[in-house]
């Protein structure tokens, strides 16, 4: 449980999706104008991920890595490098079936997320989420866990940035600067916020 | 719209109509491997091929394409195409392929390849559409080798791993930052990069969503 658990901080804290691994910044930058409107997507990554990172962890196990179709009387076949493919293969249908699902049986959620769900994606934050949890060998509990801690951390952190645009509107910004060039240095400091997370031994 | 000349659609994006700097497209991989050259000269080696490639097959067979599915078929081309850069890095430079990790995958995500195949190679001849993907690749590689310069030349004092400023702890005279091998340097850097892009080109500059009126005194707003 403990595992488990520093995995989840980890994953929300110290190796932050957005602040330290830059992922997912097309969208971070574009869609971090409102809270409201970050917080709706944050939760639909957060969903996303949650199921994406473990379906890959199974296609990948059972299929994919070499020696996994034994079951299959192919012991000798290693198919992994038709891992990206598959992988983006996955978070597509998956998107879209969530899409489909959340639309017939919660239509409050499909229109709170709108627009949000489809441009899912292609964040690079869900298939960085797959391909690093292949690279670090995961099974499949801490894949979920991972999923769901990479998914919160990148919620947490276009919530926060949301926050400190909307208070940054009414700043005198340089010319030249304003939007896009302020933003970026906005997100230069939360950055060397999380940083000192880093020290933090688990 | 008048038709793009092949001038046009290679010089355009690399100062003009920087995917980066203006349209703000595949900042993830920009700000991730460049914090020494060597990667970042890889990266952007790659990324321009796969814009390049993708974009002329996406062209070639525009015709054929249903609207409905379109984005599936481009998600493919461009992600077999990743494979063979990803697979030929493994091959030919394995050190190299881990330093990059997860970042050569991400190529399929990244919004430059997406984005030139959606709003140009739909529409344009095959010839035109590479030349537009190697000009937006140039775009892109512009940026990530100018950060690729000065993270590793002042945070570690060498380029392509050759020392070229002295550094204090062997005698020299310079004490690394080191800072900018961490990765907020990397935001800090692109927020001035754009600044001095758009004080150059002044009708890049974005207008302030929310203006306070002339007569409003700074201390009364709050």
């Amino acid at each position: 449980m403990e595992h488990y658990l520093s995995l989840f901080v980890r994953a929300v804290f110290i190796e932050n999706m957005a602040l330290a691994f830059f992922l997912g910044m097309c969208t971070f930058i574009a869609i971090s104008k409102k809270v409201e409107t970050a917080i709706g997507l944050g939760i639909a990554v957060i969903v996303v991920q949650t199921i994406t990172v473990p379906a890959n962890n199974l296609i990948y196990t059972y299929l994919l890595r070499e020696g996994a179709l034994a079951w299959a009387g192919l012991p000798d076949v290693d198919l992994s490098f038709l891992g990206l493919l598959s992988y983006i293969g996955v978070i597509a249908a998956i998107v879209q079936i969530l899409e489909m699902l959340l639309d017939k049986y919660v239509p409050s959620l499909y229109n709170a997320l709108g627009v949000f769900l489809p441009l899912i994606t292609v964040n690079c934050a869900i298939m960085a989420g797959s391909l690093f949890m292949v690279e670090r060998d995961y099974n499949l509990a801490e894949s979920t866990v991972y999923g769901i801690g990479s998914g919160a951390s990148w919620a947490l952190a276009i919530a926060l940035l949301a926050g400190i645009r909307e208070k940054l509107k009414y700043s005198d910004v340089p010319e030249g600067l304003q939007g896009l060039g302020i933003t970026f240095i906005t997100i230069g400091l939360m950055s060397l916020g999380f940083m000192s997370f880093s020290g933090v031994q688990l | 719209m008048s038709k793009p000349t092949m001038k046009e659609v290679l010089l355009n994006p690399i100062f003009a109509n920087n995917p980066i700097g203006l349209q703000i497209l595949g900042i993830c991989s920009a700000l991730a491997v460049t914090s020494n050259l060597k990667t970042a000269l890889v990266m952007s080696i790659a990324l321009t091929l796969v814009t390049a490639f993708s974009s002329m097959f996406i062209s070639m067979i525009r015709s054929q394409i249903p609207g409905s599915i379109r984005m599936i078929v481009q998600m493919v081309i461009i992600a077999s195409l990743v494979i063979v850069v990803d697979q030929i890095l493994r091959a030919y430079a394995f050190s190299l392929a881990k330093q990059l990790s997860v970042f050569v995958g991400l190529i399929i995500t990244n919004c430059i390849v997406m984005g030139r195949a959606e709003a140009f190679a739909m529409q344009n001849p095959p010839l035109l559409s590479f030349m537009d993907g190697i000009g937006n690749g140039l775009g892109y590689s512009v940026v990530l080798l100018t950060l690729g310069v000065i993270r590793e030349l002042f945070g570690a004092g060498k380029l392509f791993g050759v020392e070229i400023i002295a550094l204090a702890k062997d005698g020299g005279w310079y004490v690394p930052n080191g800072l900018l091998l961490l990765p907020p340097s990397a935001f800090f850097l692109i927020g001035l990069l754009i600044w001095a892009l758009r004080s150059w080109k002044k009708d890049q500059v974005e207008k302030p969503a929310f203006k306070m009126a002339p007569q409003v005194v700074t201390k009364e707003a709050y």
